[in-house]
């Protein structure tokens, strides 16, 4: 049995299943804000690949409500366990653009100093857990957080976000089998975006549905208008607060479009119709927002173009600042490795450093870095 | 002090920091109201509850990843793993997520947790509950390694891996689990994490083992020794971090090394070991360096005791680079 899609702001014609969440004018327009803000760092941070001032950058176009109205659902003391198309969660919890910027710039301002691709962020007080590029490990380390949060008896919630193509993996399967068995207070968001790199969803699944998957875990599964900030909001909600009720996790299946490529190295005219994003164009999440709050009247013409405003002067300080930080020095590369440096790492950073020093090492065309 | 087996002091080890801190807690298969299939928890789950020692769904991967989250979220998670040979699915979330999160996550994210899992031949398992997978997790930047080879270091080296901030991977030779008995000291007993241990002190021939080889080569050095040869064995204890300074200074002093372990010949940690004494002590050295090991071959039922290393051939070896 197929869920039905739980939607709020309907499209064109269609009737909507749910009633709007009870949010105040400022909340939803912060939600607003930072839909639009995503979408601009998106289009910056593609052009800054495209110009090679950054290596790589995984586009979350389209997905700005599946990922920032769930988590605008939850508290300061839930934890996130992203993937990588989600940078709107951090966002949304206070994060800085500029520290999204330093990320994906690897420079020495970088919180994560260099150590990943752009877009594997990390933010600690945000309780945003480093993000990893396997696909669906985090899925089973939410689970395991959300147990300990039953273990301790606090009343928080693990949430963690995954693609379609992520419910093919073991950790997927493990995750949700061990949240349902220790009724752990654990979200699991599958965006399910139609497409994994090159692989249509008929892919990955012979199920209907992803939130069916949820029955076979003893867990609801929700099935959520992706492009609805409000509809996904809600039903995060419901799903945090059966969860902190002590009656354990739900899978919620936001149905999304992936916009663009899987990243800066894909090009999806090679292997999908142009065609199919034409009509996801007219279900813009954003759009579809800025037109029911408009509705509202809770946005006017001035607010939007101030707050559109407001988003592009802070990315373009964003990149400014950036661009001034050099890269990290070459010695943090053997820290962090373990809490102390054994003298493995010790004897091999001697040997680089002096190898540097003596100019025995040849100069990539990165250009130098400093010691 | 009481006489124990290794099992018996890991189960004191458990039991010790289970007290203490009130963050450890035990999962994986069976770990629970049976105390494990070797019975390293025996009794826990009685005494902490369910909370605190979780038999988990049957998933390797599961069980480390969910350990990971809670280690993250702020327990001090021990994941056992029934056997090594079942650690693979678990590979992932070991190899790129544990090992990995301080590193990219700059130091934010720690993952100070400890899986225990048995290994090693002697218990006639065949191909499925008889490997020695070190070297696969070896080669792994951010994950510690740590082998004990008597029941005294198994309590006091486990102690220390549940303490460690650093994920520590503490592989439980079989071999020894019950067949050795040794005194151990009660309640508090650290070993510190990579540090090697000299087993026999002596001048003429280094032998490096670690796990269930250190009995075997403690053996074969008693046999040479009747024939005239002084062997010097070093327990490496933790193949990551090695103590390489312990083994270069035996191996100055005696100029011949023989290393001994159970896994598959190609691509062992012995190999590692060989490569450091080419490189740090090949003036030093009076012989080739030999190596006494398994097979490339998978481990076998049936001919288990002649797969693995035994006294005779690590005899021999000694012999070979002595009259070298």
């Amino acid at each position: 049995m197929s869920p039905e899609m739980v939607s709020v702001m309907a499209e064109s014609g269609a009737a909507a299943s749910h009633k709007p969440p009870e949010l105040s004018k400022e909340r939803l327009l912060e939600i607003y804000r930072v839909m639009v803000l995503t979408r601009l760092l998106d289009d910056r941070a593609m052009k800054l690949q495209r110009q090679g001032r950054i290596g790589f950058y995984v586009p979350a176009l389209g997905q700005e409500a599946s990922h920032i109205g769930s988590a605008a659902a939850l508290g300061a003391d839930d934890w996130f366990f992203p993937s990588y198309r989600d940078p709107g969660i951090a966002l949304l919890r206070g994060v800085p653009v500029v520290s999204l910027m330093h990320q994906c710039y690897g420079n020495a301002a970088d919180n994560t100093r260099g150590r990943q691709m752009p877009v594997h962020y990390s933010f600690k007080k945000q309780h945003f857990v480093s993000i990893s590029s396997p696909i669906g490990t985090q899925i089973a380390q939410a689970a395991g957080a959300a147990m300990a949060m039953k273990i301790r008896k606090e009343p928080h919630v693990a949430i963690t976000y995954f693609g379609d193509g992520s419910t093919s993996s073991n950790d997927f399967h493990t995750g949700l089998n061990f949240a349902g068995v220790f009724a752990a207070p654990c979200i699991f968001v599958c965006e399910n975006n139609g497409w994994a790199i090159s692989v249509p969803l008929e892919g990955q699944t012979a199920s209907a549905t992803m939130a069916a998957k949820a029955e076979a875990y003893g867990m609801p599964g929700v099935r959520v208008d992706g492009n609805d900030v409000l509809a996904v909001y809600a039903a995060t909600k419901q799903a945090a607060d059966r969860a902190r009720a002590g009656h354990g996790p739900t899978l919620i299946e936001t149905v999304t479009f992936r916009m663009g490529g899987h990243s800066s190295s894909d090009d999806p005219s090679r292997y999908r119709d142009p065609k199919v994003c034409e009509v996801w164009k007219t279900r813009d999440p954003i759009d579809r927002f800025k037109a029911w709050l408009e509705q509202k009247k809770l946005l006017t013409a001035a607010q939007e173009t101030e707050i559109r405003a407001r988003c592009d002067a802070e990315l373009q300080a964003a990149i400014d600042a950036a661009e001034k930080v050099g890269p990290p020095a070459v010695s943090t590369m053997f820290e962090d490795v373990y809490a102390g440096r054994t003298a493995q790492l010790d004897e091999q950073w001697a040997e680089l450093k002096d190898a540097l020093q003596r100019g025995v090492v040849s100069k990539g065309h990165h250009g130098e870095f400093p010691l | 002090m009481a006489v124990m087996t290794m099992v018996e002091a890991i189960n004191d080890a458990l039991r010790v920091e289970m007290r203490r801190d009130p963050r450890v807690v035990l999962l994986g298969e069976d770990v629970g109201i049976k105390g494990g299939v070797f019975g390293c928890s025996a009794g826990l789950f009685k005494e902490f509850g369910g909370d605190r020692v979780m038999d988990t769904p049957l998933a390797e991967s599961g069980i480390v990843g969910a350990a990971i989250g809670m280690a993250l979220y702020g327990l001090v998670p021990i994941a056992e793993i029934q056997f090594g040979d079942f650690i693979y699915p678990a590979f992932d979330q070991i190899v790129s997520e544990a090992a990995k999160m301080r590193y990219r996550s700059g130091g934010e994210y720690t993952v100070p947790m400890t899986i225990r899992t048995p290994i090693g031949g002697g218990i006639r398992g065949g191909h499925y509950h008889s490997q020695s997978p070190e070297a696969y997790f070896a080669h792994t930047p951010g994950l510690k390694v740590v082998v004990p080879s008597t029941p005294a270091d198994a309590k006091g080296l486990l102690l220390a891996s549940i303490r460690d901030p650093d994920p520590v991977l503490f592989m439980e030779p079989k071999l020894i689990y019950r067949s050795l008995k040794e005194e151990v000291p009660a309640g508090e007993h650290l070993v510190e994490i990579g540090k090697a241990r000299i087993v026999r002190p002596g001048k003429d021939v280094t032998l490096i083992a670690w796990g269930g080889m250190v009995g075997m080569c403690e053996k074969a050095a008693a046999k040479c020794a009747e024939e005239g040869i002084d062997c010097e064995i070093v327990d490496v204890r933790t193949i990551v971090p090695l103590d390489e300074a312990t083994i270069l200074e035996s191996v100055k002093k005696t100029g011949r090394a023989v290393i001994v372990y159970e896994a598959p010949k190609t691509g062992g940690f012995g190999g590692e070991i060989s490569a450091i004494l080419a490189e740090k002590a090949i003036e030093w050295l009076e012989a080739p360096i030999v190596r006494v090991t398994g097979f490339d071959t998978p481990f076998p039922y049936t001919l288990e005791s002649v797969y693995l290393p035994e006294p005779g051939r690590i005899r021999e070896a000694v012999l070979k680079v002595a009259r070298f």
